[in-house]
């Protein structure tokens, strides 16, 4: 497949499809995706004996330890830019709260039912904001984890508040990438061909995200 | 590193059970050092160093008798030294100060790599540095601020109770070179009974009427225990903690919240397989009839 050199969010291509995400969005996600699952494995690995085999994806477990702190800055600082690309689109809006009291029927697939949504609807905007604000708590957390030995050892007790907290923040991210990557992957199909090429058909536009595709099609 | 002539009993960050946990006729060793008879000559420190290879690190001064302020990942062993004056008069106490070899221990615990700390079944809690990962949350388990990091290897550090030489059947390296005998090595039994019996003593002979052992419960009792003047404060000899015990907050992240975590992580999995079957993918209709 090759690349549409228009790039714009919503312009219209040949064979009805329509660009659902920039190149520059696409590349963020990706940085923030591939940073946050090297974290997520090797974290699991520290966080149970059960899961600590994972950790030789970081090739040792000795080097797991020293990449997983970069890899989260990196997440971090990918997170940050997805902000200043995404902050405005993933405030509420007044259609979310119907989106959001139908929930049901969009669990359900009854999607004839579902209140129509904009360019990323309740779901998705919750979904951001659980990693915005949890990459934060870990960006916190995850600095006093790296280096303790700077750590006045009368301040040591810190750390036993804040690996839980690390880690609790961590699972709400867990719980909301396994619904991420399942949405993306299989519960709505052509999603994942959206974020990898960034175009979607216009009937996908107009079933999943309707005012957005509507707004478009105006312009 | 692990000693193959010993037992092991517990290991860090270790799916499973461990082969030798509650089998072995190994005999609980222990240390028993009575401050009152030491003198602070430091010979114990140098035989320290002799056996494990370290070189002698620097001394300050700080207007007492004190060498320099804390142990290091490669100074195991340290007299820890106090002058204590109250309405008695003036005491100079001296405690050695190492590991203590806790018989639940707090590095043990919090230690989340496999095989970076074993305890064996004669009791003693040793670092292996090949599976360490540098995270130091050893450091944060140990209620005696024992276990010290080194920055270059990235590795902890700490007193091993002379595994090596004890596997061998030998005496730990600082027991040989004790010039008052104040250090006695043996298991536990019979140096709890030395201790006691050297308690009693002092109660009953000196003006030391509050003499005890100091073994504490907190961490299931130690294989270093000590003889102390005073066994009502212990805070007096460089900082002994009075009730030393896991953070408790390590015991509830090591257990109950650890599990909610990954109960959670299994609903989660489970919960959206479950979905895709009852409910499975959206389907676009290709002929979408639903106006622009």
């Amino acid at each position: 497949m090759s690349s549409p050199t228009v790039v714009r969010e919503g312009t219209i291509l040949p064979a009805g499809e329509i660009v659902r995400y920039t190149h520059k969005e696409r590349v963020v996600h990706w940085v923030n995706g591939v940073t946050y699952l090297f974290c997520m494995l090797t974290g699991l690995a520290f966080y149970s004996p059960y899961l600590y085999w994972l950790s030789y994806v970081g090739g040792s477990p000795a080097a797991a330890r020293t990449l997983h702190p970069w890899s989260g800055l990196f997440f971090f600082v990918a997170m940050i830019w997805m902000h200043s690309l995404w902050k405005l689109q993933m405030v509420a809006t007044p259609e979310d709260k119907a989106w959001k009291d139908g929930i049901k029927n969009y669990i359900e697939n009854r999607d004839d039912l579902v209140p129509a949504a904009g360019r990323f609807n309740a779901g998705q905007k919750l979904f951001y904001w659980a990693m915005y604000y949890s990459a934060i708590i870990l960006l916190l957390t995850g600095v006093v984890m790296w280096f303790p030995e700077l750590m006045p050892r009368g301040w040591h007790w810190v750390l036993t508040i804040v690996v839980p907290v690390h880690a609790a923040a961590a699972l709400v991210t867990i719980g909301a990438f396994i619904i991420h990557v399942y949405m993306g992957v299989l519960m709505v199909p052509g999603g994942l061909k959206g974020i990898l090429y960034g175009r979607v058909s216009e009937e996908w536009a107009a079933h999943h995200h309707k005012l957005w595709y509507n707004k478009m099609k105006k312009q | 590193m692990p000693n193959e002539n010993m037992e092991i009993k517990a290991i860090s960050g270790h799916p499973g059970p461990v082969a030798g946990g509650n089998v072995s006729r190994d005999y609980d060793v222990c240390k028993l050092i009575d401050t009152t008879t030491c003198i602070g000559c430091k010979a114990c420190e140098v035989a320290c160093l002799e056996w494990n290879g370290y070189e002698f690190r620097e001394t300050t001064f700080d207007n007492t008798y004190q060498t320099m302020p804390d142990t290091e990942w490669n100074y195991w062993n340290l007299i820890r030294f106090n002058e204590h004056e109250d309405e008695n008069g003036l005491q100079f106490l001296m405690r050695k100060d190492q590991c203590m070899h806790c018989a639940d221990p707090g590095c043990l615990e919090a230690c989340p790599a496999d095989g970076a700390i074993v305890q064996y079944a004669n009791g003693i809690v040793d670092f292996n540095q090949e599976n360490c990962i540098g995270c130091q949350y050893c450091v944060t388990g140990c209620p005696f601020n024992i276990p010290k990091f080194n920055p270059t290897t990235k590795k902890v550090f700490k007193c091993t109770l002379c595994s090596d030489r004890v596997g061998a059947g030998l005496e730990p390296a600082c027991i040989k070179s004790c010039p008052t005998g104040c250090l006695h090595f043996g298991t536990k039994e019979d140096m709890k009974v030395l201790a006691e019996k050297r308690a009693d003593q002092l109660r009953k002979n000196t003006a030391h009427t509050h003499a005890g052992v100091y073994d504490p419960d907190g961490v299931g009792g130690t294989h270093v225990i000590y003889v102390l003047h005073d066994i009502d404060h212990p805070e007096r000899y460089g900082g002994l903690p009075k009730n030393p015990r896991v953070p408790i907050m390590v015991r509830l992240w090591k257990h109950p919240l650890k599990w909610i975590g990954n109960i959670g992580m299994i609903f989660g999995v489970a919960g959206v397989l479950l979905h895709y079957v009852r409910y499975g993918p959206k389907v676009v209709d290709k002929k979408e009839t639903r106006k622009p």
